[in-house]
């Protein structure tokens, strides 16, 4: 270790190649040769590698495509359930006042060290004919709910999974609002709902934004969910995906699939990333 | 210190877990089987009496071993494939050939089964039959106002939303090509389209699809009527007496699972001393009653304490029942991707 | 008081929500049968049994292994990445900022493909060391992203005087800009070690025959039905820590009181 020579501007520049190299090195080799692995592949055919769009044109065979539309579907619907269900949960939160933020992203976080896979097989348990909510119901002399095995079950089971990525970052923005804040709108009149809505809403859009993204594309793209709480019946991209890897070994096939709902995901976020100002990224935690 | 405390606690947990290996001396076997397909108890003595490590992974069908063995990626020793599977593996020049100098324990095996095996590896060049069976349907008796004797039942508008089917694409295929009447191996498409149909109408009164899981959803009653290899139904039939497992009258498949070594194997001896090892009488025997799975091995039956079990006709089926049923053939494999496409069409649907 | 009541009660019903599966699974633990459909009365022998589970216990081994160190992998390299790209120009940085964000939008499904397609490529062998490094590239961002906000607040100026006054750089770094960084630097690696532990994407893709996780033995498992000694061991795991945690807040809370009355 030596004393820094030359002026500060010189051992400025000198750091940031010194540390920027490494980066970058590893971004060119973790990140993006390994997309342009799956462009190779989706892009080339299975025999003999010649370039074609074969395999793009997968995703809209009749049966991809309704596996397409349905995966989009349940993704949809579960990102807007846990939107609604996280925002006034961050707001009640928020309400509590504690002094640190430690608390609640413990307390939301630490399901996630009991295995998620075990955590989606108890809501079997929970679903099924005789799980124990039925067994509840009749007890109490309600008709059964036939859930399990229903797209119903994979959204119950996405929401799930995937409520603490909501959750944590819009709380996290929630609890970073100053009082003073809303304290001037109010005393400059505001009634509770133009507070909410003209204050607290476009202040938070940063932490709504990343919690929508955190919970849309896994929800997208999972093939665990399904196979757990669908019982075979629903049938979803992720799964579709995977089976051409691991079942038919077509890897071209699997590699153009990716490759159209990656793009299709990229598109979905730039347009919800238009509306986000800060194109730093908020930091998703 | 907050942070010090931290990572005390998680370097603690991570050596407590990773620091206990231990040495063998002579080397490893790669073993890639089905999912609880073994006691585990059998694996521990194996690497006690030869002091050679198992590796061991799972798997849960064919459809999915198959690519792992011919990628080559992974160098298994030993594999457990069905009938269909051994053949095509066999075809594409996959698999080692058995030295059985090193097999001995071969003798343990009924000769019936062996001649069985012939069908789909002519001479037993390739594989030691491990265990057999047939697929039924298993039903529980107070679910359901009738004895079930033919796969309508599980065609029937009845028992909407209480018929587990199996979730596999020769199966489940083969299945609905009997009821028609057809062949299990046929390579018909027409025949195939037909049972396609057959299977989208079934659909909607399907709870779900579904292999291993089929057993504990019996158990609990979640449904009258699954589809099930009978190995499952002895098992079953112990946690719940009501259920019943039954061969259908249009007969079904008959299936043997062999042990195979792949050419890639790096330990082609260790995985015959494994061969050896599961021809052994009591090694067979333990196996069969911890998986229930029924066993070739001749030696192993005569042990069985249990005359019941001995005798059942579950796990030992009658001639007459086999004679209904089917082997799955390999087929040329543009026909087997025409019953895997079937298959995912139907299962594609949203019905 | 009504609202407020209303406030804590959902908060409540999330809650319940979140944990209810977990407390399912530790009741499990204790069922005697081996279906997890059938009750069949108290029992204590899964966790004898699990700690006889060879199979059960190398899978947490390898989990807890893997977890850890392509955590600390991933702060290290995320720490620094993120002092660089801070020290970056405006245009290259927004450059590596869109790359870093390529894995935080892409699916798991995408990069576990992606990186064991790039392993076949360069024959690197699957095994221990591509699940390490692919899980360490994955969680790489949240580090970044966590460590960002808080080398923002800190001022330049003060490293820039220990330079002055004739510190070394790395000295310099360890003393002012990492004890102010630190918080996002724990974090970064909680969240890190958290998801790496609770991953099955990534590994399913990027593992061979001989790595288990804890992940992918429950899933070879979910249809066949899971053995009653993972659920005792993933009882055992989340009370452990279950207790940690509140061992670690009570002392905190203690040492926060006697602060506050020594300042009285």
């Amino acid at each position: 270790m030596s004393k820094p020579k030359g002026s500060l501007a010189a051992h400025n520049r000198r750091v940031r190649y010194l540390l920027s190299t490494p980066y970058v090195l590893w971004s060119i080799g973790f990140i993006v040769l390994p997309l342009f692995m799956i462009l190779y592949y989706g892009m080339t055919s299975r025999d003999g590698g010649g370039f074609t769009f074969e395999n793009l044109k997968l995703i809209w065979s009749p049966t991809n495509r309704s596996t397409l539309i349905l995966s989009i579907q349940l993704s949809v619907i579960s990102t807007a359930l846990c939107l609604l269900i996280a925002y006034p949960l961050a707001l009640a939160l928020r309400a509590l006042r504690l002094k640190s933020n430690g608390f609640v992203i413990l307390l939301f976080m630490l399901p996630m060290w009991m295995n998620f896979l075990l955590r989606t097989i108890a809501w079997q348990n929970i679903l099924e004919k005789n799980g124990i909510i039925n067994t509840v119901l009749s007890a109490v002399g309600l008709p059964k709910l036939n859930i399990i095995n229903t797209p119903t079950a994979i959204v119950l089971g996405m929401v799930y999974d995937f409520l603490p990525f909501m959750i944590i970052p819009i709380y996290n923005v929630l609890s970073k609002i100053d009082d003073n804040v809303i304290q001037a709108a109010s005393d400059l009149g505001a009634n509770y709902f133009q507070i909410l809505f003209r204050v607290i809403l476009p202040l938070s859009k940063p932490g709504v934004i990343s919690g929508l993204t955190m919970v849309f594309v896994p929800s997208l793209t999972t093939f665990v969910i399904s196979d757990i709480l669908g019982g075979g019946k629903v049938l979803l991209i992720g799964k579709v995906i995977e089976q051409k890897f691991k079942m038919t070994n077509d890897w071209n096939a699997g590699c153009g699939l990716s490759l159209v709902l990656m793009v299709f995901i990229f598109i979905c976020m730039a347009v919800v990333q238009k509306y986000d100002k800060d194109a730093e990224g908020t930091g998703v935690w | 210190m907050k942070k010090c405390f931290w990572i005390g606690v998680l370097l603690g947990f991570v050596f407590l877990c990773a620091g206990c290996k231990k040495e063998y001396a002579n080397g490893e076997v790669v073993v890639f089987n089905w999912g609880e397909y073994i006691d585990e108890d059998v694996i521990k003595m194996f690497e006690e009496e030869y002091d050679i490590e198992v590796v061991y992974d799972e798997f849960t069908e064919n459809e999915d071993m198959y690519p792992l063995i011919n990628i080559g990626e992974v160098n298994y020793d030993v594999v457990c494939p069905s009938d269909y599977m051994v053949s095509r593996m066999i075809q594409e020049g996959l698999l080692a050939e058995l030295n059985y100098d090193n097999i001995p324990n071969i003798k343990n095996i009924d000769p019936e089964y062996l001649k069985s095996a012939e069908e789909f590896d002519p001479g037993n060049r390739y594989a030691v039959p491990y265990c057999w069976g047939t697929v039924g349907i298993l039903y529980n008796k107070t679910m359901v106002d009738e004895e079930i004797t033919s796969w309508s039942a599980i065609f029937d508008e009845k028992y909407s939303q209480n018929i587990l089917m199996i979730d596999s694409v020769r199966d489940g295929m083969g299945i609905a090509l009997k009821y028609l009447g057809y062949s299990m191996n046929t390579d018909n498409e027409s025949e195939l389209e037909e049972a396609k149909q057959l299977l989208i109408r079934q659909r909607p009164l399907v709870q779900g699809y579904f292999v291993d899981e089929v057993r504990n959803k019996m158990i609990g009653e979640e449904a009258a009527i699954g589809v099930i290899y009978s190995g499952e139904a002895i098992y079953t039939q112990r946690e719940n007496a009501d259920l019943v497992y039954v061969v259908p009258e249009e007969g079904s498949n008959v299936w043997i699972d062999g042990w195979v070594i792949p050419k890639n194997a790096k330990n082609k001896e260790n995985a015959e001393k494994w061969i050896n090892f599961m021809c052994r009488e009591d090694i067979a025997l333990m196996n069969f009653e911890e998986i229930t799975y029924s066993t070739p091995n001749k030696a192993a039956r005569e042990l069985i304490e249990d005359e019941d079990i001995k005798n059942s006709k579950v796990a030992f089926p009658d001639a007459e029942t086999l004679q209904r049923c089917e082997a799955f053939r390999y087929l040329e494999s543009g026909v087997e991707e025409l019953y895997m496409e079937k298959w995912n069409e139907m299962k594609a649907m949203q019905n | 008081m009504v609202k407020r009541l209303l406030q804590k009660g959902y908060i409540g019903l999330v809650v319940v929500f979140l944990y209810a599966p977990i407390l399912v699974l530790a009741v499990l633990s204790f069922n005697a049968s081996k279906s997890r459909a059938k009750w069949g009365g108290f029992t204590l022998k899964w966790y004898r049994e699990m700690l006889e589970n060879e199979k059960i216990l190398n899978a947490l081994g390898t989990t807890l292994l893997l977890a850890f160190t392509s955590a600390l992998l991933a702060t290290v390299l995320g720490t620094l990445a993120a002092v660089a790209m801070n020290r970056m120009k405006r245009l290259p940085r927004a450059v590596m900022m869109s790359i870093t964000n390529i894995p935080l939008l892409n699916s798991e499904i995408v990069t576990g493909i992606s990186l064991m397609l790039l392993y076949f490529a360069v024959s690197f062998s699957l095994g221990f060391s591509s699940v390490l490094l692919a899980l360490t590239a994955a969680h790489m961002p949240y580090v970044i992203l966590s460590v960002l906000p808080k080398l923002k607040q800190t001022s330049r100026s003060t490293y820039e005087a220990a330079l002055d006054l004739g510190a070394p750089p790395v000295a310099a770094f360890f003393r002012i800009v990492l004890p102010d960084i630190f918080p996002g630097v724990l974090s970064g690696f909680m969240l890190a070690f958290t998801l790496a532990l609770d991953d099955f994407v990534i590994t399913h893709f990027t593992k061979n025959a001989r790595v288990n996780t804890l992940s992918t033995v429950i899933y070879a498992e979910t249809r066949r039905g899971i053995e009653p000694e993972i659920y005792a061991l993933s009882t055992v795991m989340f009370t452990v820590v279950l207790v940690l945690l509140i061992v670690v807040n009570r002392s905190k809370a203690k040492a926060a009181k006697k602060a506050a009355e020594k300042q009285r």
